[in-house]
């Protein structure tokens, strides 16, 4: 076992062993904090992919999230009301189901990347970083403007979806799921860069004229990628929404799209857990510092400019050095 | 259509950056079974017309062909696909991954599904095997599991033309490959070239005058953009205009 792997395992057992530790101890804010961590490790994961392994700068990663999220509150709240989301030309209705939620919130995100990637991926460096960024801002105004689902004020989910066999509003089986689906994610995320594909993609990130040499597009590589990358983050913002029984507009908003970025540099682009340390590190700073300063930002702040100057790996990179091109 | 039995054939290339006429009404050939290979003083517009050829810069006029078909309006990755295999003179590879990943890569492009997410690229056997006798031909198999940013100069030729021929081309587009190889080095892939040209022909961009002359059936010479001389080793040692121009002898 690689010192990696090792580091790894500890992580997936620290962030098992953290909620369960605090079922017994009776604090549920505790394991929601867990389960917030699982979920935004999980939008990690996915931008991830785009970042790490594609080298795509997405400041719109917000918006596959939102998408997520919104996917979620539009099914939820139709089926609260009992009100058809359509009639017509067939009849669709909301539905309090996690796993048909989940579907829908990947598929219409993924859609979404389909389409903003497909633009946006036609330019590259600083343009590329404009242009996501200005359609997870398209996303935001329209949320924001869209008084049938709450407009600025967003829409709330009185009872929290429901999943066959388990009791979701039990905050460590709703951590239970979260914890399964990032272990996935993150399990598929590994096998996609040693796969064939991940191969030429990472390859694209580093010499795209290498890749278009043996026949290969990197532009589709890239928009393949960005699929999978906003399909795993949409996702993320179904089961966040489902934790906060919430969703409002701030999900498409840019900080978030930052934020997600920000706990990726911290815990290491490119590693596949960089996104779970990260976003640790991230809950734990606003839950400790958040309750001393309003201002905690700035500790984040100064931790993100430390790992930028002195440890450009992360943490996963400061922990286990350089990763091993051959594993 | 030009020469029916060309391999590779521009008709009438031209390029200019600005003022600079980089390629001028550039015909050349290159034929089944042949090293021709393309000499001239520094900036004299080889790697811009390597370039073209291989697709990474369109030609302000002028025609590419493939084996008889006209190529000009494709795409990079669309002409590797078609048989085009091309080494860069500033190496072009994946440098955070291992040599035989590089070559692995050349494999998946040759067989034309990148898009698999199931199973190691490593350990896909067809994409392995294809990538080691690569990688043995050239004789790099030792260096495998070597990260490529750590290969010497020119390791990473070697590199480059053993990815070039895990594509398992029509014909061989090189721009420099034994610069930087050293005597030894150079000595070794002049021999390996020469064995080439059977499996595809070479069209050789190279500084090294000892190897050139070892391995070229014909030489062209371009000077400022423009093609001054095409011939056999032999033509080319005795035309008058090329000593002048190139060799530097004013006899
Ligand atoms: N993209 C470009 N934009 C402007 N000028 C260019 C460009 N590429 C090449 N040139 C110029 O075109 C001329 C030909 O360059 P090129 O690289 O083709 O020469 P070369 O024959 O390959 O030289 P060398 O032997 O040094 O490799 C040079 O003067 C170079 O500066
Ligand atoms: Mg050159």
């Amino acid at each position: 076992m690689t010192r990696e792997r090792k580091i790894n395992a500890g992580l997936a057992l620290a962030l098992l062993a953290f909620p369960l530790w605090a079922y017994f101890a009776n604090e549920p804010f505790m394991i929601t904090l867990a389960t917030k961590v699982a979920i935004l490790a999980l939008a990690g994961v996915g931008l991830n992919i785009a970042l790490g392994q594609g080298g795509l700068v997405s400041l719109g990663h917000a918006a596959f999230f939102g998408i997520g999220g919104y996917a979620m509150g539009i099914l939820a709240s139709h089926a609260q009301t009992f009100d058809p989301i359509a009639e017509w030309p067939f009849l669709i209705e909301g539905t309090k189901s996690m796993p048909i939620i989940w579907i829908v919130a990947v598929l219409t995100s993924g859609l979404a990347a389909l389409l903003i990637g497909a633009l946006s991926l036609r330019t590259s460096g600083v343009y590329f970083i404009m242009i996501t960024l200005a359609f997870g801002q398209m996303f935001y105004y329209f949320a924001i403007s869209w008084p049938t689902y709450g407009g600025e004020d967003g829409l709330s989910i009185y009872v929290r979806n429901g999943f066959p066999g388990l009791n979701t509003l039990d905050p460590i089986q709703f951590f239970a799921i979260t914890f399964v689906i990032l272990m996935l994610a993150m399990g598929f995320a590994a096998m996609l860069a040693k796969s064939p594909f991940g191969l030429a993609l990472n390859a694209a990130r580093q010499s795209p004229q290498r890749v278009e040499t043996v026949g290969m597009t990197p532009y589709r590589l890239r928009l393949v990628a960005f699929v999978i990358s906003g399909m795993i983050t949409g996702l993320a913002g179904a089961l966040f929404a489902d934790l906060n029984r919430f969703v409002s507009p701030t999900m498409f908003s840019w900080q978030t799209s930052g934020e997600i970025m920000v706990f990726i540099i911290i815990g290491g682009i490119g590693r596949l857990y960089g996104p779970l340390v990260g976003a640790a590190l991230f809950i734990a700073l606003e839950h400790i510092l958040g309750g001393l300063s309003d201002y905690w930002h700035i500790y984040l702040g100064v931790l993100l400019l430390l790992i930028v100057l002195f440890a450009r790996g992360g943490v996963i990179g400061s922990l286990a050095g350089r990763g091993h091109a051959h594993d | 259509m030009p020469m029916t039995d060309a391999v590779l054939a521009t008709k009438g290339i031209s390029k200019s950056f600005g003022a600079l006429q980089a390629s001028l009404d550039i015909s050349i050939d290159l034929r089944p079974g042949e090293i021709h290979a393309l000499i001239g003083p520094n900036g004299a517009g080889k790697s811009t017309l390597i370039q073209q050829i291989a697709g990474g810069m369109k030609p302000d006029a002028g025609q590419i062909f493939l084996n008889g078909q006209d190529i000009t309006a494709l795409g990079t990755a669309a002409r590797a696909k078609r048989g085009l295999a091309r080494t860069f003179q500033i190496s072009a590879l994946a440098m955070e991954d291992t040599v035989l990943q590089n070559a692995v890569l050349g494999a998946l492009g040759a067989q034309g599904r990148p898009f698999q997410v199931f199973g190691t690229a490593l350990g896909k056997a067809d994409l392995r095997a294809t990538a080691e006798q690569a990688l043995d031909r050239v004789g790099l198999m030792d260096h495998a599991k070597t990260r490529t940013s750590e290969l010497s100069h020119g390791q990473r030729r070697q590199l480059e033309v053993a990815v070039a021929l895990t594509l398992n081309p029509k014909a061989f587009v090189m721009d420099e490959p034994m610069a930087g190889l050293g005597t030894r080095g150079s000595k070794r892939l002049t021999g390996f070239l020469d064995s080439l040209r059977e499996q595809a022909p070479i069209l050789l961009v190279e500084h090294d005058m000892d190897a050139v002359f070892t391995l070229a059936d014909r030489i062209s010479v371009l000077v400022y953009g423009q093609i001054i001389a095409t011939g056999t080793v032999d033509d080319i040692r005795a035309n008058a205009d090329v000593r002048r121009a190139y060799l530097g002898d004013d006899t």
